[in-house]
């Protein structure tokens, strides 16, 4: 087996009550790897912990208990092989597109040649180069998904950790994204840990999909996608083995019993 | 609204607001006398401009509006900096927002005009209690629309440029800061017409320069037309100073849709 770049150890989080007494447990004793040039998925009900997982990878918070490692290395705090990307866009309105693809590589000081030029060739990969000197607000949705994206892989990163990037986007958009996800994914040999709630997505964009139970989150079962053509999720859209995926994640999340009444509030996730 | 009917809009508007002045001042012309209102009352347009032709060269008019626009200036730069300045503390610093704010609520609260004879006490009869109470009045709008802004920044925005490894200084720079610039635009536009009154209100408690002084100088002598004078010089000013913040908006905000910026001037 291939190096493992993203590596989650016993990873247990909790937090503090709302009502400062007791702690609730987000996701506990969490353990599994992805290894390089792999996608995985993570599917659950709302509130498991996904998101929660996400921010350790990304070093923003720390675990209660257990240890996340990128590249063999323990995660101490947000670091240079790691980018994410979330559901909103998180462009900045005063930067121009071109702008807002360098505004990573311009953080970590990328010398401006440099980071020009591959803000370029990313945007002419995303066919957006004639939109580098606009205004976040003058794209649409799908567009500026894309240049979210553009931002996230300027950096190169060694782990692109995705949390719902196209649940925003209309249902046909959102198939031409994860069709230019998964081609640049493949092009670009990254490894990736995507968070959905589309089951359909999951499958047609991962190597294995991990299904995650109900609070306090635990990973309750990993399915590998055996469809050809990672890169093609529309083409393993129609395989019909992808729907026996989809059926099989439906019974596993128990989604035909589950009410609405199980599901809290708010994503606390 | 499609860009048409919005342009269409526009001319309609813009005709309707000329046919009001030219109806203002042709009442204003002559409505006083229409209505037997003596002159020393309401002085008829004719007049006002006399008098502003005799104050200009024989009362200094020119000299009164000098000196009201440098203290406007002076109370609005230094009111704007010093609320922009204490807006990015304590959005920084929630310790330091709970400690203070009862205090910044209670001086809000004070009608700081009121601190005028007392500025005059300490400092006597000159600019300076003037720029001061401009500096009082223009610090709130700015440091309270700053420091709501520092403190709705997107904490997903923040939380990206932490990825990205960005220092406490760099989110300073690329997040708040810019973020702040829309609501401290309109925390700015309220401080250029503000400063204005804090100015005039020290000028007419006390001091022998400015228009304040020339307004009460007018009352002392009985002379409407002048105090009239003094009252459109005013509004002149007010009006250069709000036009600079609009025009500097516009400049600065120029990346968000045209009519977010500066509209409903």
């Amino acid at each position: 087996m291939s190096v493992i770049r993203l590596e989650y150890r016993n990873v247990t989080m909790r937090f503090p009550e709302a009502s400062g007494r007791g702690a609730l447990t987000a996701v506990r004793g969490v353990s599994f790897a992805v290894h390089d040039g792999e996608v995985v998925s993570l599917i659950g009900p709302s509130g498991c912990g996904k998101s929660t997982l996400l921010n350790i990878g990304s070093g923003l918070t720390a675990p209660s208990e257990g240890t996340a490692l990128v590249d063999g290395e323990r995660v101490e705090g947000p670091n240079a092989q790691v980018a994410f990307m979330l559901q909103k866009d998180l462009l900045l309105p005063w930067r121009t597109i071109v702008e807002n693809v360098m505004f990573g590589v311009e953080i970590q000081r990328v010398p401006l040649a440099e980071r020009r030029r591959r803000a370029q060739a990313l945007l002419a990969n995303f066919n957006l180069a004639e939109f580098s000197g606009h205004y976040p607000h003058q794209l649409s949705g799908g567009m500026r998904q894309r240049v979210a994206l553009a931002r996230t892989l300027a950096v190169d990163p060694h782990v692109l950790l995705l949390d719902e990037p196209f649940s925003a986007v209309d249902a046909q958009t959102r198939m031409v994204l994860q069709r230019d996800l998964a081609q640049t994914l493949k092009q670009a040999r990254k490894t990736a840990l995507l968070i959905t709630h589309d089951l359909a997505e999951a499958v047609t964009l991962s190597d294995r999909v991990l299904v995650m139970s109900r609070r306090p989150g635990t990973i309750i079962d990993e399915i590998a996608i055996d469809i050809p053509e990672r890169d093609n999720p529309i083409a393993r859209r129609r395989d019909p083995k992808a729907n026996e995926y989809v059926a099989r994640l439906m019974d596993r999340l128990d989604i035909a019993h589950a009410s609405l009444e199980q599901q809290p509030a708010g994503d606390a996730a | 609204m499609n860009d048409a009917a919005h342009s269409s809009a526009m001319r309609n508007g813009t005709l309707a607001s000329v046919a009001v002045l030219v109806v203002f001042l042709a009442a204003w012309q002559w409505g006083p006398g229409l209505l037997g209102v003596p002159t020393f009352i309401v002085p008829p347009l004719s007049m006002v401009a006399t008098e502003f032709v005799h104050a200009w060269r024989f009362d200094h008019l020119l000299l009164h509006t000098g000196v009201t626009v440098v203290e406007v200036l002076a109370g609005f730069v230094l009111g704007s900096l010093l609320g922009a300045f204490v807006g990015y503390l304590l959005g920084m610093s929630p310790t330091a927002e709970v400690a203070l704010s009862p205090y910044i609520l209670a001086l809000q609260i004070a009608p700081k005009v009121a601190f005028a004879p007392l500025f005059i006490l300490w400092m006597g009869f000159t600019v300076y209690p003037k720029i001061l109470v401009a500096i009082l009045i223009v610090f709130f709008p700015v440091m309270v629309n700053v420091l709501t802004a520092v403190r709705t920044v997107d904490p997903d925005l923040i939380n990206l440029a932490r990825a990205f490894k960005a220092t406490r200084t760099q989110i300073f720079w690329q997040i708040e800061f810019p973020t702040s610039m829309p609501p401290m635009f309109a925390g700015l536009r309220i401080g250029a017409t503000l400063a204005v009154v804090g100015v005039v209100v020290g000028e007419l408690v006390g001091g022998n320069v400015g228009l304040g002084y020339l307004l009460t100088f007018g009352e002392g002598q009985a002379n409407t037309p002048l105090v009239f004078v003094s009252i459109v010089m005013l509004t002149v000013v007010g009006g250069i100073a709000y036009l600079g913040v609009i025009l500097a908006e516009r400049r600065v905000l120029h990346y968000l849709p045209a009519r977010a910026v500066g509209g409903n001037i």
